[in-house]
């Protein structure tokens, strides 16, 4: 029990960036708009996290500095995307390389250096009941900050006007322009949120759940992660975070295989959820091909089963919308 | 091939901030910004012998290149955003690891018609893992941007089992790589110069290859209008699937070649750093070219230049070498910033 118990625990804190990131892109993308860098930026603002928390001395001016610098790439995404109507996609994957080599470039004093951490929490209360407790009782504040976003994001986006309104960005943005909506102001507004979580998810890694800097941090490839996450998570805050916590549970899963084979390179097992990636997404795509659906015909109840775990991207996606052009 | 004075103001412009971006992230690590870039010219153009690398280095991009122009080129629905093959990096992988998997049997090596087997086994490996990337796209409608970077680190993951397991050198497995290959398998250098001219002569014909086949066959011209319609593609009988997988096939096969060179020419063993991020820069370079075929050689030697010389950066000024990346990846955002502003500033009716 004892075991199992703080397996959680540990799922949960290792869990926290990807949710985060995965939470960040599910609102940008909720917008309409593509933040393909995430690698990159979460990269970017682990280093400068780490960076300005060892400078100062402060953990907490470190992460704001994460945040930052989310929003800095997102302001470039949103800008070059959204404003300038270049394709979003590229723009993100150009800042995916460009962010990593900068992280690097930028890093390459800090690493290996023993810098802060954010102190962890014990909350009254909860810290004392018994299984819970061990779960969810002592942790990083990023950590409960990740927790607490996956019920309050499912809240705004689907409960609140101003959630309609940013899913009338990314489904019908013609339409929500007509209706008096500010679309552009709107994408604009949550690529950057989106990104500040991104960011922060950056902060989380260096700070609290790898501590420290290097190369490699630890953090690379949990941005591709993210991104894909948000589709098998169809767009929906809660499904996207439980996908982030069973990645996380198969990373935890690792570490364990990872002392069993001792024999075999670490990287390895860092490129171990790839496949499991892969897999995924073929899993919520699949059933929209003309040949599954084909094949699904004469049995119903496989058919429900597919359609349980179809996702369809907002309408918009990746699309440009200049108001001025519409007319 | 003389620019428009209008195009010309654009590349100044875009050089121009680029080289201000550049200065301000070598100022933000400390570093005096004019020595750091004198450092990395002369790194990739100090003497002969750096000269000879730089073309050597811009084989293998300019391969990775005339590969994935190809497949934007097939999928283009607008110039910017085509069919993401990011998995040529896994292809370049796959293609060193099938090169080193034929030459495997022969330690006491061989001769010319094995080198041309292990480029023939490259290329084959990279088509199978662009391919799978198509049909995860065409069957399983996984985008090739995920399907194509989760196969990129399968790739890596196969390559660190080989080198740390069956393919280990005896005794030593480590991130150094496998045996080396016999000499004979190498393939022969310029004397004193570590260039390879069946490379650059391979490199330079695939790129002549691809850009004659988009625009005098058939079946480029098919790739194109699947690229750019696929829905009229589709009405006009043109099956878009099936130039997907084609496309991906051949770009494959393309960056496998790579990849092999890479073994034979290069490293002559398979490490886990043996695609040297070529694909990744590759896309990059496609990107700054914005799908201009004849930007792409001369690109290809600049950024190859890059990477050469920053290898000094790190020896003479403790930098990291990682500089020559970020300097790319500024040079194609500011083109996109300045094609961005003047469209927007230029064209009646938008913006104001």
């Amino acid at each position: 029990m004892e075991f199992l118990a703080l397996t959680l625990a540990g799922i949960v804190s290792t869990g926290a960036p990807l949710v985060l990131a995965t939470l960040g892109e599910t609102l940008t993308e909720r917008a309409g708009v593509i933040n393909l860098s995430l690698d990159g930026s979460i990269l970017l603002a682990a280093m400068a996290a780490f960076a300005v928390s060892l400078l100062s001395g402060s953990p907490w001016l470190g992460l704001g500095a994460s945040a930052l610098v989310g929003i800095l790439i997102a302001a470039l995404v949103a800008v070059l995307g959204s404003v300038l109507g270049r394709s979003q996609v590229a723009v993100g994957f150009i800042l995916t390389l460009l962010c990593r080599d900068l992280a690097y470039f930028l890093g390459h004093p800090f690493a290996r250096r023993l810098g802060p951490e954010l102190p962890v929490w014990s909350l009254p209360g909860i810290s004392a009941v018994p299984f819970l407790g061990v779960v969810f009782g002592r942790h990083s504040p990023v950590v409960y900050l990740s927790l607490v976003l996956i019920p309050f994001l499912w809240w705004w986006i689907f409960l609140t006007r101003p959630g309609l309104e940013l899913r009338a960005a990314g489904e019908r943005p013609q339409a929500a322009f007509a209706r008096g909506i500010r679309v552009q102001y709107l994408r604009i507004v949550y690529t950057l949120v989106g990104g500040a979580l991104v960011g922060l998810a950056g902060g989380a890694f260096s700070l609290a759940v790898k501590p420290g800097w290097g190369r490699p941090q630890g953090a690379e490839g949990a941005g591709w992660i993210a991104l894909a996450l948000v589709i098998f998570g169809g767009w929906h805050p809660i499904r996207a975070a439980l996908g982030a916590y069973l990645f996380a549970a198969l990373q935890v899963l690792g570490i364990t295989l990872q002392e069993s084979f001792p024999g075999l390179p670490a990287p390895l097992f860092q490129v171990s959820p790839f496949p499991v990636m892969i897999l995924t997404l073929l899993l919520v795509n699949m059933g929209r091909t003309g040949w599954v659906q084909n094949l699904a015909f004469p049995h119903p109840g496989l058919k429900r089963w597919l359609s349980r775990w179809q996702a369809t991207a907002p309408a918009a996606l990746g699309r440009d919308f200049q108001p001025e052009k519409e007319g | 091939m003389v620019p428009s004075p209008q195009s010309l103001g654009r590349i100044i412009a875009a050089l121009l901030l680029s080289f201000l971006v550049t200065a301000a992230v070598l100022l933000l690590a400390d570093a005096p910004p004019l020595r750091s870039l004198g450092v990395l010219l002369q790194g990739g153009l100090g003497s002969p012998a750096k000269i000879a690398q730089t073309f050597a280095v811009s084989v293998p991009l300019l391969l990775a290149s005339s590969a994935l122009l190809l497949a934007s080129s097939a999928l283009l629905l607008t110039f910017a955003a085509g069919l993401w093959n990011i998995g040529i990096e896994g292809q370049i992988i796959l293609g060193a690891v099938f090169a080193t998997g034929f030459l495997r049997p022969f330690p006491e090596g061989g001769g010319a018609f094995l080198m041309a087997g292990a480029i023939a086994a490259g290329m084959l490996g990279g088509a199978l893992w662009a391919v799978t990337a198509g049909f995860l796209r065409t069957w399983g409608k996984v985008h090739e941007i995920f399907g194509g970077l989760g196969l990129n680190f399968v790739g890596l993951g196969l390559t660190l089992w080989l080198i740390f397991g069956p393919w280990r050198r005896p005794g030593v497995a480590s991130m150094s790589g496998t045996e080396p290959l016999h000499p004979s398998l190498w393939l022969g250098e310029l004397a004193g110069l570590s260039l390879s001219p069946v490379s650059l002569t391979v490199g330079v014909l695939a790129f002549a290859v691809v850009v004659l086949l988009l625009r005098y066959t058939r079946w480029g011209l098919t790739l194109r209008a699947v690229g750019q319609n696929p829905e009229a593609a589709l009405l006009f009988g043109l099956h878009p699937n099936r130039r997907v997988i084609e496309a991906m096939a051949v770009c494959g096969a393309l960056a496998g070649l790579a990849g092999a060179l890479q073994v034979v020419g290069v490293y002559h063993r398979l490490l886990p750093a043996v695609s040297s991020n070529y694909g990744y820069t590759a896309l990059l370079v496609t990107m700054l070219a914005s799908f201009r075929p004849r930007l792409i050689p001369a690109i290809c030697l600049f950024f190859a230049l890059l990477n050469v010389g920053s290898v000094q950066l790190p020896l003479q000024l403790k930098l990291d070498s990682s500089l020559s990346g970020v300097i790319q990846g500024v040079l194609v955002l500011a083109v996109f910033l300045v094609q961005g502003l003047e469209e927007r500033f230029r064209t009646p009716g938008r913006g104001r």
